[in-house]
This record gives structure tokens, sequence and C-alpha cells, in this order.
């Protein structure tokens, strides 16, 4: 079990270093660099002119950014910087004279899709499990049509059309507008039990309408899986034991039809953050999506690369996660067993 | 108990009343293609301490017949007719009173009282008849634990005991293993182990050592017959291997497309066969002395179970197939010497 953890350590490291050069790439790609795009933006967003500084002026600042440097040994020391808690600062948060550092652009937005993600993954498996299991359980029945059917509804809507549909029903009929994650009253408050459950309210509709694909994909699954698992003889041999039948059902196929769905924990986390842009835009939800959009748009490059370096970092340790979750549910795994 | 007959009526009076009854049993599968009809009408009997084989080709029904029993057919499995008469432990020696099993709720608590704590069921296939996230050991206690009245440290001891009984080396270490880490013959030992762990009065097997090379196969038969000895359970050994019938049943039910053919005491099937099934199946039994030449196979292949042909179910790969007979009408049993019927009109007056 170490080993295998220890080997897993090692892929994620390795994994996170690829990361980190796709994201370098990535933001290297752009003609110019941060210095064009300074000097573009305070002409008025005027392209490529530079009448407020001279060209050797601009030179002084590249040689103070080190941007005059090959490639390389700006890739290493952006490495080193990232290492060290450097993470860089934004200059469209705060403009030029004084850059927000990009952690406190991040800091309060990621604190605020963690919870919409975190509902959202909560409303996902409290539906799923006892939907998917009913659906395998009374196969062909009309419990089973009816969770199929809003399964492949949820599969096939996309997310910001459920979210607009909820928002235009709520606001018709319970005459409130839901979007953002804060009643105007609480926005600028100090945190209070009042303001939480505010938040608990404002993550209901959010939560529903990124957890539809997640539910209704995993109804899917856990339905197919388990339909597998049931006819395998071991579920008939514990049932020829005198097992009951509902016993039966959670102890053996349940535990192996839900592993794929564990080791799908680890990717919920980036996947919603990077998946929720259009409809953190649609609910006008204060979350990292439309930040990441915005800052790939204004070439903010620093802030970009740090919520990529970000996303990249929890899909790495999402994985490991589920890696280690697996081995630990799955002895095949654990044991390396194959066949 | 929803039903109770008196089962001395059907038994011959000088024979003790049989341990259970299959009578009439039709079991079908109504799937989108069709309606598998798997078993039609079987009948037989089960004695106490004796063994009873039923044989056949693939396909013929013997796993649904032996799942019939339990009361643990998968979907869309369903008994249509015909009753399982089975008389529960304590009414032994006191009123001949039977349970007709086809008649119980299949997951309710009457038929779980028996499932498992009365009748055991073995595998064909060892290596998936454990669950491979589970120790063995797991599924041994959770065996003990559902049929015995004990904690949780005494059904580890007693898992360890019925281990040493089944002679499974290593035993303690064993209920740490995983049924994946044991060899095939291990593996059927522990399985066994887990079908005694309730001390069963009926032994299913169902085909227990195909899987099994041929020394280790002749193990676990003896470990069978000794447990049998023991405990005088009866054993429903099911096999397409003649040469385990020679050497375990005292009776024998030949089945054919989902109906026994012919059905006897085993040196009967072996001395005195009757039906040109049970005739064909004995000559495709390798021998010794001739094996230099050709193996006989049976002519023809099995039907497929939706398209059954008409008359008796043999008569497209008969040798002695007579027209205008075979293929009108289902012959019926025929009584051709005690205990020995068979259903074909070679016999009687049928031809
Ligand atoms: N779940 C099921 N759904 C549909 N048909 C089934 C099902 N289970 C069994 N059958 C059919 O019932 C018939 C009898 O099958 P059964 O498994 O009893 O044969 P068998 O005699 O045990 O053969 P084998 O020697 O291969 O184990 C076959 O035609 C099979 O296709
Ligand atoms: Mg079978």
């Amino acid at each position: 079990m170490l080993a295998y953890i220890g080997r897993r350590i090692v892929i994620a490291l390795a994994t996170m270093w690829g990361i980190s050069l796709i994201v370098f790439v990535i933001i290297e790609l752009p003609p110019g660099d941060a210095i064009t795009t300074a000097m573009s933006l305070q002409a008025g967003g005027e392209s490529g002119t530079s009448f407020i500084m001279t060209d050797e002026e601009m030179n002084n600042l590249r040689r103070l950014y080190a941007l005059d440097r090959p490639l390389l040994v700006r890739y290493v020391n952006w490495l080193q910087r990232l290492a060290v808690g450097r993470w860089g600062v934004s200059y469209t948060y705060g403009g030029y004279a004084s850059p927000t550092p990009v952690w406190e652009v991040v800091s309060d937005k990621f604190a605020m899709t963690v919870a919409v993600t975190g509902a959202a993954t909560v409303l996902t498996w409290l539906l799923f499990v006892p939907i998917g299991v009913y659906s395998a359980v009374r196969q062909y029945s009309l419990g089973d049509y009816a969770a199929s059917f809003i399964g492949f509804m949820g599969m096939a809507v996309p997310d910001f059309l459920i979210a607009l549909v909820m928002l235009f029903l709520v606001f018709r009929f319970a005459g409130v507008a839901v979007a953002g994650l804060f009643s105007p009253e609480y926005i600028d408050a100090a945190w209070s039990l009042g303001k939480l459950w505010d938040l608990l309210k404002h993550l209901i509709i959010p939560g529903i309408v990124l957890g539809t694909a997640g539910t209704a994909g995993g109804i899917r699954i856990l339905r197919a899986n388990l339909l597998d698992e049931i006819r395998k003889p071991y579920v008939l041999t514990a049932r020829t034991r005198g097992l009951p039948e509902m016993r039966l059902l959670l102890k053996y196929p349940l535990r192996v039809a839900l592993n794929p769905a564990v080791s799908s924990v680890g990717y919920v986390l980036p996947a919603l953050i990077g998946g929720s842009v259009i409809v953190s835009v649609v609910l006008d939800l204060n979350t990292l999506g439309p930040v990441l959009l915005e800052a790939l748009r204004g070439q903010d490059t620093q802030l970009a690369a740090f919520i990529m370096m970000l996303i990249g970092g929890l899909t790495v340790i999402g994985t490991l996660i589920s890696d280690i979750l697996l081995a630990w549910l799955d002895p095949r795994i654990r044991k390396g067993f194959t066949g | 108990m929803q039903q109770t007959h008196t089962a001395s009526s059907r038994a011959a009076p000088e024979a003790p009343p049989a341990l259970l009854s299959v009578r009439d049993l039709a079991t079908h599968f109504p799937v989108d293609e069709g309606n598998v009809v798997a078993v039609d009408g079987v009948s037989f009997d089960l004695y106490e301490g004796q063994t009873l084989g039923i044989v056949g080709e693939s396909g013929c029904g013997k796993s649904v017949t032996a799942l019939s029993i339990m009361m643990a057919l998968s979907r869309p499995g369903r008994i249509v007719k015909g009753e399982i008469l089975y008389r529960p432990r304590g009414q032994d020696p006191g009123p001949d009173e039977v349970i007709d099993l086809a008649a119980l709720k299949p997951d309710g608590k009457e038929m779980r009282a028996i499932r498992g704590a009365e009748i055991g069921y073995i595998f064909q296939e060892p290596m998936t008849a454990f669950s491979p996230v589970h120790t063995v050991g797991n599924q041994l206690i959770e065996a003990i634990r559902l049929h015995r009245d004990v904690d949780g440290k005494e059904a580890k001891s007693l898992a360890i005991e019925l281990l040493r009984q089944v002679e499974v080396p290593l035993a303690e270490q064993r209920l740490d293993a995983y049924s994946w880490e044991l060899s095939g013959g291990l593996r059927q030992r522990v399985m066994i182990a887990t079908v005694m762990a309730s001390n069963p009065r009926v032994l299913i097997a169902d085909e227990p050592t195909t899987a099994l090379d041929v020394t280790t196969q002749a193990q676990i038969l003896d470990l069978m017959r000794s447990l049998q000895q023991q405990s005088g359970m009866a054993i429903i050994m099911i096999t397409h291997d003649l040469g385990v019938i020679a050497e375990m049943a005292d009776y024998v039910a030949v089945m054919y497309l989902g109906k026994v053919v012919e059905n006897a005491p085993v040196d009967d099937i072996f001395h005195a066969p009757k039906h040109p099934y049970t005739k064909a199946l004995l000559r495709s039994i390798p021998k010794i002395t001739e094996a230099e030449e050709e193996l006989a196979t049976i002519a023809g292949t099995v039907p497929h179970a939706y398209s059954r042909p008409e008359g008796c179910l043999f008569h497209p790969r008969c040798p002695e197939f007579m027209a205008g007979t075979c293929d009108a009408r289902t012959p019926p049993p025929l009584p051709v010497s005690p205990g020995h019927h068979v259903s074909c009109f070679l016999y009687g007056d049928g031809g």
C-alpha cells in the first residue's frame, strides 16, 4: 500500500511538472508581453502604440522583470517564484500603480467556488446513489423509465439553459431574484449566522444546476454497473447463502459498482471550476470561472497562470485522492492483481 | 408455511419418505427474443444420505433446476408450474409435513430459513463465486453468523475449524486471503466450508469440479463424500461428466432440453441404459481400452431453447427415430424396472 501511494505521488509530481510546462507555453504564446499589454491598456486600448514610454524605457522594464532572458531561464525563474509562494500580481485588479497579489484576487472567489462546488457535489451524491440503485433493482419499472428520462434530460440540456429556466421559474413563482450568492443586504456584511443562511439559500439553485449533469451521468453509470454486478456469480452465491436481498445489495454489488464513482470524486472540484464559467456568468456567481476568462482575455498573465496552476494542482491532488481511495476500497488494485 | 402436503401418499410404502420431491417443475425465462423454456416438467426425489446425479449436455437446464429449488432465479426466470416439496429439519420423525418451496416468496422469511440454512449450493466456478473485494474469511464468517447464533469471536474460531474440516492448510492465515489469491482447489474447499457452515441437509453441487484439474477434482469429490458420511446430508450432484456420476451418485436423472428423459439407480444407467440419449451419452465417454478409436459424438446439436421440436425433444438427433410417432406426441415416463423410468416410445406399447 505504501509503495503504491509512493508511486502515485511520484506520478502526481511528474504530472504537475507537465502542467507547469503547458501553462508556461500558454502564457508565452500570445505575441507581445506584459509590458506591451500594459502600454496598450494605458493607451486606452489602442493596440501596439507606445507613446507613453520610449522603447528604451520599455526595455529597461523588460530587464527589470527579466523578460529579455531566454525562454528556459524565464521558465525556471517562474517555477522558483511559484515554489516560494511569490505567485505574482494582477494588473487588472488594482491597476498599475498598486497591482493586487493574485492570491488576494483569487482567495475569496476560491472559497465561493468551493462552496458552490461542494453544494453541487453533495446534492449529486444524495440524488444519484439512491436513484441509481432504485433504477437497477427495479429495472424496466415506471420509476426506472422516469429516472432514465430525467437522466437523459440532465445530460442533454446545457447547464446554462437550466440555470436560466430556474431563475425564471423562481422569479416568476416566488417573486425573488436569486442570482448571486448573497442578498444585497449581506454582500458587504460581516459573517454571521444570517449571512451563512443567506448563502445556503443561494447555493440551492447553483447546486442543482451544476449538479444535474453529474447526477444524470451518475445515475446512468451506477445503474449500468449495478446491473452488471448483480448478474455476477458471487452475488448469486451470497443469495444462496441466505443473505437478505437488501443487505446483499448494499454489501456486494453496490460496493463494487460505486468504485468508478469514487474514482471520479477527485475530478469534481477542478471540473466544476473550469466547467462552470457560463453558469457562473448567468447566475452572477462570484466564482473563479469568470475571473479566469477575464484574465485570459486581458493577457493578465500572472493571474491566468496562477489560476491554471491552481486548477491543475487541484486536478492532480484530486486524482491522487481518488487513486488512494480506490486502492483502499479495492484490494485488487492495492495488491496489483490483474486478471 | 403457506402450503402443506402429506408426503406419505407419494412415497412407496417400504421406502423412507423423500427429503425433497420435485414434481413437474417448469421454469421459464420470458426474454425479448422469446420464451426460454429452461425446465419443462421435471420430477425427481432425493433421500437422506444419498446422492442424486443430474447429468446432461450444456444448456439442458441443470443449473436452472437447481436454482429453482433454491428459489434464487435471476430475472426474468419464473417457476410457472410444479411443486418443490421439502421436509424441513425437525420434521424428520414427526408428522410428515412438507413445504412447497415453489409457493414461498423468494425473498420471504420462510424461504430464507431454508435457503443456505438447510439447502446449500456450491458453484461451478469458484473463481467468480467469491466477491473479489471481500476476503474469503469475511464471506465465510458472514455465512456462519447468518445461520448460527454466535458473536464475532466465536464465528472466527468456527471459521478456522470449518477450514480445517475441509482440509485447508494454514487455515488461520487463509481467512485474510482474497479468493483470487487462492488456487482453484483451495477456493472450492473454502466454498464448501461456507456451505457447510449451516450444516445443511441438502447440498446442491453444480459442477463443483469442472474447473479443476483431475487430481484436485478427485480430492474434492473425496472430501464431499466424507462430509456426506459424517453429516448424512443428501447431495444433488450436477455434472456433464459421467465419470463423476459413476463415482458419486446413487441415483441418476438424465436431462435433455429441460426434461428428465430417464431416471434410474446408477447401476442401471451404466449397465442397462434405455433412452437413446443416455446410450449416446455413454458412448461419448472415452474408454481406456479403446484409446485409439475415435470418440463417438452425439449427432446434431442441441436445438435452441426457444425453437423446441415437436413431440419427443430428442427425435431430430435420435438414431432410432420413428416417423409419425416420435415427432407427433410427447413420450410419458414409463416404469421399466423398480426405480427406473424412461420417456421413450421404444418401450411399452408406444411404438
Ligand atoms: N437468466 C437467463 N435468461 C435467459 N435464459 C436463461 C437464463 N439462465 C438460463 N437460461 C437458459 O436456460 C437454459 C438452461 O440453462 P442452464 O444454465 O440450466 O443449463 P445447464 O444445463 O446448467 O448447462 P451447463 O452445463 O452449461 O451449465 C439455457 O437455454 C439457457 O440459455
Ligand atoms: Mg450449469
